[in-house]
């Protein structure tokens, strides 16, 4: 399972960034390989649509599970279409959600926002 | 032709007075054109109840998908300023709440995948109520913008005196009406958040080249900020009107003060020619 998390900075000891479109990094965990890597976020200083264009980047990463405290509607349709899983992250480390996500002690995020659109 | 003018009346914050001004102007002018450019909570119509003759719907293209004819290669995504695009499992999403309708992704597109759809964003309804025609407009619930609905508003300028009843903020809507105008009118009410949204207002009238002046509303005689702004950025003051609970009474009662009250008809006249001169010497 490839899981992707917001990260704050390039570390597991990192806390999760609270917003998903605009996290500077993202961890993505190999849970096979139990490895771990950070891919800087080509979406932190979009204009607009960074949810979208975040989430096209995690989708093109294979990810099947994102744990974030957030996340805007597009960006849902798209991890959605990606049949990624949807879970929400608690107030830890990303090396600790990832713990939690091994004991299943992780729930579906189950509120999804309608964006911070602006005209 | 000496009644040649738009003049936008615009703010910044909400609240402070714009449509009270607007209609009551519209309401001294001999003859005029009215336009509702707060197409997300339009209500001058609520007070020049004009008799309506016409009613169009204004629609917006949108990119639709052939799926069968996307062969993936991102063109689209990679171009969308808006990122209304995402390709995900051979299959090409579209965000319509997000795209701006600039069509090029049906340009680029090699493979002919992307096509328009004109979708609905709203009705556009045209008045008129004694020698005032009324514009105003409708946007449908849930849509995102009405920067359309304000160009197609706006295109019933035609060369008399106009006035333009601006959204509030100074966001897109508010810089498309700005476009439409040759002098604006900015209302301040006398508090801090007042004067803060006036500096924004007025930043961007300036960026955009426009004569304006400052009318300061509901002013109290005590410490006015948005009059300390003005006075010190160079903005001319064109007139204050006095806060006065008469006023917000047949306000709120929906009643036009210039015809309800001689001294709101004295009021607004002055303020119109006062307009007329300060534009026609911009």
């Amino acid at each position: 399972m490839i899981i992707a998390v917001p990260a704050e900075s390039q570390s597991l000891d990192s806390p999760i960034c609270q917003s998903f479109g605009r996290a500077p990094f993202y961890c993505i965990y190999d849970s096979e390989t139990e490895r771990s890597r950070f891919i800087e976020n080509t979406a932190v200083k979009a204009s607009g649509g960074a949810g979208v264009e975040a989430a096209q980047l995690l989708a093109d990463q294979g990810v099947h599970i994102l744990i974030t405290y957030r996340l805007g509607e597009h960006a849902a349709r798209i991890l959605n279409a990606a049949d990624a899983q949807i879970l929400k992250a608690v107030d830890l480390s990303i090396a600790d959600n990832i713990a939690s996500w091994k004991e299943r002690a992780l729930n579906a995020l189950d509120e999804i926002h309608s964006g911070y659109h602006h005209g | 032709m000496a009644d040649e003018l738009t003049i936008a009346v615009l703010s910044g914050k909400g609240g402070v007075g714009k449509t009270m001004v607007s209609v009551n102007l519209a309401a001294v002018a001999p003859s005029a054109t009215y336009i509702d450019c707060d197409v997300e909570e339009p209500n001058g119509h609520l007070f020049l109840a004009p008799d309506i003759e016409e009613e169009r719907t204004v629609t917006v293209g949108k990119p639709e998908v052939d799926q069968s004819r996307c062969d993936g290669c991102r063109i689209c995504t990679q171009a969308c300023a808006f990122k209304a695009l995402a390709y995900v499992k051979d299959r090409l999403l579209v965000f319509s709440e997000i795209c701006h309708s600039c069509g090029l992704c049906y340009h680029l597109c090699p493979q002919g995948a992307l096509s328009e759809r004109q979708q609905p964003l709203g009705v556009i309804r045209r008045g008129k109520r004694g020698n005032l025609t009324v514009h105003s407009a409708e946007m449908r619930i849930g849509e995102p913008s009405g920067v359309p609905l304000i160009k197609a508003l706006t295109q019933n300028i035609n060369g008399g005196l106009t006035i333009i009843d601006g959204p509030p903020g100074s966001g897109c809507l508010v810089h498309e009406t700005i476009a439409a105008s040759d002098f604006c009118l900015l209302v301040a009410e006398p508090t801090r958040f007042g004067e803060h949204n006036l500096a924004l207002i007025h930043h961007l009238v300036t960026m955009m080249g426009k004569p304006c002046a400052v009318l300061l509303n509901k002013s109290t005689g005590g410490y006015n900020p948005s009059e300390a702004y003005a006075k010190a950025n160079g903005l001319s003051i064109i007139a204050s009107i006095p806060w006065d609970e008469e006023l917000g009474r047949i306000t709120a009662d929906g009643e036009l003060a210039a015809l309800h009250s001689a001294h709101y008809r004295g009021v607004f006249t002055s303020l119109l020619e006062a307009i007329k001169a300060e534009a026609h010497h911009a």
